[in-house]
């Protein structure tokens, strides 16, 4: 199941997909451009995860990592589909992420690679962008360039996690103005989702809500002002945003 | 009178205190409840090398790889809510070590959302002041984030309350000290400060907003203590109040 949290006349709602277009708790049916998407969960604690694709961390010159390189990230960061991301004027290189989001679904503690799935609530897309003209070799990736306002667009949706057979092998692709720039698969995660949340859950307790932002692969260029950026994973959907000025 | 913001432990709203002169750091805090719950629900951000001395101990280090040049903006890190402790809580010792490092700091609690502020407006965005305990795993290297030594369960004791801002005379002229079991172990000031509290708050909202309720740690000052099981953990903040904790190892 698919399902949206959107803000519509005043309120705040969870929306099923349907062919129609959105259904909102009271049955009525509404239109993709007549709501405020949000991201689709409000995240408790949000890990990141830096060069978790092999042909990333080689683009970024860095050696594949031997522990997962996490980061976390703050509340204000986070918006939705449709929503918009400043670009700040003295930037020369901010770039889109397009990842898979897991959300986490029920309190795990050292949970084994053999029970993980258990532990999975759903999946969304993230677009964890990165502003790499404000990189310091500080707690590197620092929050300057990782956690802005609104430069974490989720979305457009949460999918249940038995709508998806293999969250190990799904196309991940981004697109800017319509043209794609970036295409990799989730099969090439150096730390797989169950590597992940053992990984997490041993040295510390995770809640639902809890979301893991898993990295991205190969093929992150630059974006301008104007941009329209669509970030999208197979059997997800396409999680739009727009760099402003 | 100071008034303070406290949570005590088995309620969920908060209770505003008056304290008396000297009562802040009084041995017997007039708290007649054992625990108190965080007085925050917001995000908790850290601040790293914010103290003169911990960036002068570094100092040769800086120009080296892999750091390459000294720090320009402030560098930032999250306590994630498994972390947060009341005052009195335990801080479970993990399995896999053996003492902890002691991160005294003075947590900046906001007001209102603050964003993109100017130093000269920065009080008008804090609500007030608490003490937080930034427990980590020891290491050395501030290359990448630390989050298997900083997001422990347990690891951000914050209390016992939140002082109102006026209580405090002049933030960036506060002694902060650290007692292990008694006995005095770190003593500084917020005198000794890189960025004083309004530069960190413009600074830091430059860049992202800070929202009621969210606690932006001033920094930890330089030769933090470690401390083991069993160990007791006071920490006196001048003005603010004192947060206590135990450790204790995990069964």
């Amino acid at each position: 199941m698919k399902t949206a949290r959107v803000a519509y006349q005043g309120h705040v709602h969870y929306a099923k997909i349907t062919d129609k277009g959105l259904e909102l708790e009271n049955g009525k049916s509404v239109q993709e451009d007549e709501v405020v998407w949000l991201p689709p969960v409000e995240p408790h604690t949000c890990f990141a995860l830096g060069l978790n694709y092999k042909d990333h961390a080689s683009e970024l010159s860095f050696e594949a990592p031997e522990e997962p390189l996490i980061f976390l990230k703050g509340s204000n960061t986070f918006t939705g589909h449709r929503g918009f991301t400043k670009r700040p004027a003295d930037v020369t290189n901010m770039h889109y992420e397009c990842e898979l989001a897991v959300i986490i679904g029920k309190k795990a503690e050292n949970v084994s690679k053999e029970d993980a799935w258990d532990y999975v609530a759903g999946y969304t897309i993230a677009n964890d962008y990165a502003f790499r003209d404000y990189l310091e070799n500080y707690y590197r990736p620092n929050l300057r360039v990782k956690n802005r306002d609104d430069s974490t667009p989720l979305g457009p949706w949460f999918v249940s996690r038995d709508d998806i057979d293999n969250p190990m092998n799904l196309t991940l692709r981004t697109y800017i103005n319509g043209e794609i720039v970036q295409e990799g698969s989730t099969k090439d995660m150096i730390f797989d989702i169950p590597t992940l949340i053992e990984y997490l859950s041993d040295f510390m307790t995770l809640q639902p809500n809890d979301v893991i932002l898993t990295g991205t692969p190969k093929g992150t260029v630059d974006t301008k002002v104007g941009d329209e950026v669509v970030t999208e994973i197979e059997g997800l959907g396409r999680l739009k945003n727009t760099v402003i000025a | 009178m100071p008034n303070a913001r406290a949570n005590f432990g088995g309620t969920r709203q908060n209770s505003v205190i008056q304290l008396d002169a000297g009562e802040v750091l009084s041995e017997e805090s007039q708290i007649e409840e054992d625990i108190c719950n965080p007085p925050v629900t917001g995000m908790v951000y850290g601040t790293l090398l914010n103290y003169k001395g911990v960036l002068e101990q570094m100092r040769d280090e800086l120009h080296e790889p892999p750091y390459k040049a000294p720090p320009k903006a402030p560098i930032l890190y999250i306590k994630p809510e498994n972390t947060y402790l009341g005052h009195k809580g335990i801080i479970p010792l993990p399995n896999d070590a053996d003492e902890v490092v002691i991160g005294a700091s003075i947590g900046i609690v906001i007001g209102k959302k603050a964003a993109r502020i100017k130093k000269e407006e920065a009080f008008d965005y804090v609500e007030g002041y608490t003490v937080v305990n930034d427990v980590g795993l020891p290491h050395k290297s501030v290359f990448r984030p630390a989050v298997k030594e900083k997001a422990r369960n347990g690891f951000c004791p914050i209390g016992p309350w939140v002082i109102e801002r006026t209580a405090v005379p002049d933030i960036n002229d506060v002694e902060t000290r650290v007692y292990i079991n008694g006995q005095l172990e770190q003593h500084n000031s917020t005198r000794n400060l890189v960025r004083s509290v309004q530069e960190l708050l413009q600074d830091v909202t430059e860049f992202m907003t800070l929202n009621e309720g969210d606690v932006l740690m001033v920094g930890v000052p330089e030769n933090p203590p470690a401390a083991e099981n069993n160990d007791n953990i006071r920490i006196e903040v001048e003005n603010i109040g004192v947060l206590e904790n135990r450790i204790q190892k995990k069964v």
